[in-house]
């Protein structure tokens, strides 16, 4: 363009960059005003996303006199709900439950794991027929709804004298959780460094001691992440656990969807938000430290916990 | 193949396809190993119950007649389990006869329609909430880090512990009635009550479906939205032209999982309006219909579970057939980074 610059084309071009630059101060003015926006949108994500978890938080440090205080910071703090939450005077078994969750949770996870890591590692990595069948049939029973299982095993576990055992709850979690592990190992296992593999075996291993040497250790992390998100399905489970325990064997959730108060008709909220912080927290931290592991989860299993 | 050309240039007999067919043969024997316990667990986990309740659905619940008050064994029940919920059907000593008022099976349709509708609303509330959210937080801002650590939380929370959150806000004298100065019966009023589910289940849900559009939008490469800007398009035909058709293979999946999800919500009703809400069924899905009807008759009840499995099965039959949401490609694409 400035190759064959004359006398009147100078003077266009003179005008041009004025009208640029004027463009370009627009663009900033438009610029800001993008990024005022988006710190908008931003924040009202974040208030949204918090401030009913926050609610849950200052009513658990709140005297139960004050249940209906709607200051928005915490007042009159106590931690008589979070005593009253674990007590078992008022017929709660907070504690008993948080036990039962932790080992219904941990044997879940294990066992979805140690079975579910061969799977995993086959439909990663194994070149076979019926693939995208044997994926689809696995995804398909992560679909599946909880009632279509719970009518026939609330009848068999009664005849076999099973309701109130912890069999009862893990079997039915396995049905979810090990589609899901399954799934979200897959989609990790795709993304590993196989190649290691390949010269572990040209130096003479063979594949299963390239799998145990090699693939493991360097798996551990997405085994890891898929424990937490295994876990977490299985923590949060309700409609099962609400039909197939009795109160020696509830779950958190069971057991905070049927929390009692010294009143039959006063609900005891104050207290059952400490519980539920109780059953909460833990997860919430435990979630934001492996963070970006478990949105990298999430989005490769497509599954909801 | 390092092995191959090294065999053919050496003159040896060319076996390569040979070699590759055994090579998959063995894959294909290890695979069997490998996935059988999987397969083997789930067909007992599921398999197993789900052909129990087929064959419960086709037998009589035994119990009191109610017209005879004899007591009644079992039996081959034919279909008769499932005219009573679908065609609100009871057995009488005269034969089938219309279910007299109250009767769990009349409820049926009701059930039905109040489980499409949460999930047709919520769907499309957090398809829309989830789109935006992620169109946000797929920029880069200060505190981006924040928002995707905020987004987490609703996902964490158990969906009973999200129930009694929303059951103290919705309270009468609760957060919600105060800080709009209304005074709605959330947890008991007919529409209001399947508004207060409908509000929780927006809120615990749109998370996870704002990361899955994410992992959709994180793949669309930003010099395509550089280009589209050289050519002055605005925003808007951007986001129509360019945003939409690159993340819909991403969102059909994200919305095929919240409606199978959503079919079958349990949780939110069951605890936050006590399975009821307005007159006792204004928020009765259908699996909360199953679990009523177990323990008073369970072979009714899995003819119930049956119809319910059916009716998903068929919609996600539906949404993959005809609007195209391919699960097992979009998520192998989204692995390798392409659409």
């Amino acid at each position: 363009m400035s190759a064959i610059a004359g006398p009147a084309t100078a003077n266009a071009e003179k005008r041009a960059v004025t009208t640029r630059a004027a463009s370009r101060s627009g663009a900033r003015r438009r610029r800001g005003w993008q990024t005022t926006r988006t710190g908008i949108s931003a924040l009202v994500i974040v208030v949204w996303c918090l401030a009913p978890f926050y609610w849950m938080l200052v009513t658990s440090l709140r005297d139960v006199g004050y249940t209906f205080d709607t200051t928005p910071w915490p007042t009159h703090v106590t931690l008589d709900n979070y005593i009253t939450a674990l007590s078992t005077n008022l017929g709660n078994h907070l504690g008993q439950a948080l036990l039962n969750s932790l080992f219904i949770g941990a044997c879940t996870t294990l066992i979805a794991l140690l079975v579910g890591t061969f799977a995993a590692y086959a439909l990663a990595r194994l070149d076979f027929k019926l693939k995208g069948i044997i994926l689809g049939v696995i995804l398909g029973a992560s679909m599946f709804p909880g009632v279509a299982l719970l009518t026939p095993l609330f009848q068999l576990f009664t005849n076999w004298g099973w309701i109130g055992t912890y069999q009862a709850l893990i079997l039915p979690d396995i049905s979810f959780v090990l589609p899901l592990t399954v799934y979200t190992l897959t989609s990790f296992f795709r993304e590993m460094p196989w190649d290691l593999e390949e010269a572990a075996r040209i130096d003479g291993c063979t594949q299963a001691q390239a799998f145990r040497r090699i693939i493991l250790p360097l798996a551990a992390p997405a085994v890891f992440t898929t424990a937490i998100l295994a876990f977490i399905s299985s923590w949060n489970e309700y409609l099962i656990a609400s039909q197939l325990t009795t109160t020696a064997t509830q779950t958190v959730t069971v057991a905070i969807a049927g929390f009692t108060g010294s009143q039959p008709h006063q609900e005891p909220y104050t207290a059952i938000m400490a519980a539920g912080t109780v059953v909460t927290v833990p997860l919430v931290i435990l979630v934001l430290i492996f963070q970006r592991r478990i949105v990298a989860g999430l989005t490769a299993g497509g599954v909801k916990g | 193949m390092s092995t191959e050309t090294l065999t053919t240039t050496k003159g040896k007999p060319p076996s390569p396809r040979a070699g590759q067919a055994k090579n998959r043969r063995s894959e294909t024997r290890w695979a069997i190993y490998l996935i059988a316990p999987s397969i083997v667990l789930l067909g007992i986990i599921i398999g197993y119950p789900i052909i129990s309740a087929i064959v419960m659905s086709f037998q009589k619940d035994s119990g009191l007649d109610a017209s005879t008050g004899m007591f009644v064994q079992g039996g081959f029940a034919g279909f008769s389990n499932y005219a009573h919920w679908l065609l609100q059907q009871c057995t009488a000593p005269t034969g089938a006869v219309t279910c007299p008022p109250g009767n769990l099976g009349s409820q049926f349709w009701n059930a039905t329609f109040i489980t499409f509708f949460f999930a047709f609303v919520t769907v499309i509330l957090e398809t829309v909430f989830g789109l935006w959210m992620a169109i946000i937080m797929n920029r880069t801002f200060k505190g981006r880090g924040l928002v995707r650590a905020a987004i987490l939380v609703p996902w964490a929370i158990p969906t009973a512990v999200t129930a009694k959150l929303w059951y103290f806000i919705f309270s009468v004298d609760g957060i919600a009635n105060s800080l709009f100065n209304t005074n709605i019966l959330w947890t008991s009023g007919e529409w209001s009550s399947r508004w207060a589910i409908i509000i929780a289940d927006t809120w615990k849900t749109t998370p996870f479906m704002a990361l899955l559009i994410l992992a959709g939008l994180q793949l669309i490469p930003e010099d395509v939205y550089e280009a589209a800007k050289m050519d002055g398009t605005t925003t808007m035909q951007r986001f129509w032209r360019i945003t939409m058709p690159l993340v819909k293979p991403a969102l059909m999946v994200a919305v095929l999982f919240r409606i199978l999800d959503a079919l079958r919500i349990y949780d939110l009703p069951a605890i936050l309006t006590g399975g009821g809400g307005g007159t006792g069924n204004a928020t009765t899905t259908l699996s909360i219909l199953v679990v009523d009807q177990i323990r008073q008759g369970p072979n009714s009840a899995s003819a119930l579970s049956t119809i319910t499995f059916l009716i998903i099965f068929i919609v996600a039959f539906i949404f993959v057939r005809f609007l195209g949401a391919n699960v097992v490609r979009t998520q192998e694409s989204q692995q390798k980074g392409k659409i």
